[in-house]
């Protein structure tokens, strides 16, 4: 099971240029708003066609460009999971589901409910799309996209349309029902929480070109260039000037760094993710003594923000902290904390 | 009064009721088709092709009936043509008047689907194709549905241009009791000849049927629209 994709494609002053080969499973595709992230996803689809490329799912050309390849979008097999839900408005969820069954087939009835059972969708069948909340309506259109029996299953940003509380359940009752169902998945989100979650591997798409792919763990622990870091959420980076093998000047904070790993010759920046940073009481060895700027409270932690004490123009540092913990004078930088990117 | 009526021929009532739903029929399908067609063109097509579809709705119904009779004239090739091998004769018939107030219908089913098909949520059509339906299943099972209320609007008005149709359908069809005289033609007549009680009642006709069919349209399409606050 693997979807092998290579396209490019122009569209209103924006140009989409992704390449991506994946194994199967849940693979998350992170990139911000306005990426193109979805597009790929609708290419693949066959919603939309790349200008020119190829795409493959487990061996099956479902375009290629230079073949001459481009399958329609109802002959691919490919679930698509809308992020309005794209339910029929004037069917009830019964039609809904049961429009994707071709005929009058025997046990049509049984299929269709017996996927709102395990949907937990029993008794609203002769309902209608608008008086289902946002979370049953998702719930239906999961369950039509199943009844149509597809060999890989597209998620358009699938908890965008919901409210936080509705969104953790969702999520969870989600990851159940694809397990259970054994297809590959591939979600888009702008969200690395969702991502994270969700995905087994990953690829990171900014401003139209995929940048990374690997497995999701690996990628948030060592993103490795500067904008997948940012999309991972990494809110601390610096531009540096290398010193050393293992010494760098963090330029934007004002300090002089060791690293743990080797600094390579392609090493333009660092990282450091907020909660990772230790509060120090003395200066020492990637020791920055600190200028409190603001302190901002969620309901679970403390998220300090801070200048370097030392030189008037240094970036603002955010620190992630328990809540009960004391702002601290000094913060340290640990030297296997610090992300090398490029 | 009773008198008045049990004098009338009642064929014009007849004719224009079987004129307005051939008409209708036809306007329906070949509108809706023509709708579909036109929203594939790029910009530029369809600009063009819009402007000729919509031409019968903006000029005088006499200058449609000049070019009907231009094109379906027995002296002419094509309507020579038709009657030569079909036998099939526009001019001073019955077909002549379903030709006429088609013409002239056609483009308020057109533009009127054209509006309604527009206003549906593309997203539908597209899930519609990745779940593996067809075109023409998403077409009858998607689109028609969520576009409903503008095709009905599309129909009565259609229909009801149709009944009221007159200059055109006198050029090609003419003016024969029995044959070609709609209500809309009789009641020129009648009151050519004088004959103002008879004109009067055809009037009331056509009235009534044509205010019956905007009160139709306007809960048909009002349905639809019970969100909207008055401002």
């Amino acid at each position: 099971m693997a979807l092998q994709l290579k396209i490019r494609k122009r569209f209103s002053g924006f140009e989409l240029n992704a390449e991506f080969e994946t194994e199967g499973g849940c693979t998350g595709i992170l990139g911000a708003s306005g990426s193109g992230k979805s597009m790929i996803l609708k290419c693949v689809a066959g919603i939309e066609t790349p200008d020119e490329g190829r795409i493959a799912l487990n061996g099956r050309v479902l375009f290629d460009s230079k073949a001459g390849i481009n399958q329609p979008a109802r002959q691919r097999h490919v679930g698509y999971l809308f992020q309005s839900y794209a339910l029929f408005p004037a069917m009830t969820v019964e039609a809904n589901l049961g429009i994707v069954i071709p005929g009058k087939r025997n046990g049509k009835q049984a299929a269709i409910y017996e996927m709102l059972r395990r949907f937990q969708l029993s008794g609203l069948e002769k309902r209608y799309p608008s008086q289902l909340s946002g979370g049953q309506q998702q719930r239906v259109a999961l369950a039509r996209m199943l009844l149509s029996a597809p060999e890989v299953i597209l998620l358009d940003e699938p908890f965008s349309a919901l409210d936080g509380f509705l969104k953790d359940a969702l999520q969870t009752d989600m990851l159940e029902f694809i397990k259970e169902y054994g297809k590959d998945v591939f979600m888009v989100s702008h969200s690395r929480d969702e991502i994270y979650k969700f995905s087994s591997q990953m690829v990171v798409i900014s401003e139209g070109k995929s940048l990374l792919q690997g497995g999701t763990r690996d990628i948030f622990k060592n993103p490795g260039l500067m904008e997948a870091a940012r999309l991972t959420g990494c809110k601390n980076i610096s531009a540096i000037q290398r010193l050393g093998d293992y010494e760098l000047y963090a330029s934007d904070w004002n300090i002089r760094l060791m690293t743990k790993e080797k600094i390579g010759d392609s090493i333009r920046y660092i990282g450091i993710r907020g909660h990772t940073l230790i509060p120090a009481s003395q200066p020492g060895e990637n020791i920055m003594k600190i200028r409190l700027w603001g302190v901002t409270d969620t309901p679970f932690e403390r998220q300090v923000l801070f200048h370097n004490a030392e030189g008037e123009d240094s970036d603002r540092i955010w620190l992630i902290q328990d809540k009960n913990e004391n702002i601290p004078l000094f913060i340290q930088f640990p030297k296997e904390e610090i992300l090398l990117l490029s | 009064m009773w008198e008045l009526i049990s004098t009338i021929d009642f064929s014009p009532l007849f004719l224009s009721m079987k004129t307005g739903i051939l008409a209708t029929i036809f306007t329906f399908f070949l509108g809706t088709g023509a709708a579909r067609g036109v929203m594939k063109l790029n910009h530029r097509a369809k600009s063009i092709v819009d402007g000729i579809l919509t031409l019968p709705l903006v000029l005088p119904p006499t200058v449609a009936g000049f070019f009907l009779l231009l094109i379906f004239s027995l002296r002419r090739p094509f309507g020579a043509f038709l009657w030569e091998n079909y036998n099939v004769k526009m001019v001073q018939t019955w077909p002549g008047c379903v030709m006429a107030a088609f013409v002239i219908a056609f483009p308020l089913m057109y533009r009127n689907a054209r509006a309604a098909f527009e206003q549906v949520d593309v997203t539908m059509i597209y899930a519609g194709r990745t779940l593996g339906l067809s075109e023409r299943k998403i077409f009858w099972k998607i689109i028609v549905p969520m576009a409903a209320p503008g095709l009905a609007s599309g129909i009565v008005l259609s229909f009801s241009r149709a009944i009221g149709e007159y200059g055109a359908t006198t050029m090609l069809a003419g003016n024969i009791l029995g044959k070609t005289r709609t209500m809309s033609v009789a009641i020129a007549s009648e009151v050519s000849a004088g004959n103002w009680e008879i004109a009067g009642f055809w009037v009331l006709i056509i009235v009534m049927i044509s205010f019956i069919m905007v009160v139709f349209i306007n809960l048909v399409s009002g349905k639809s629209n019970q969100d909207v606050s008055g401002w």
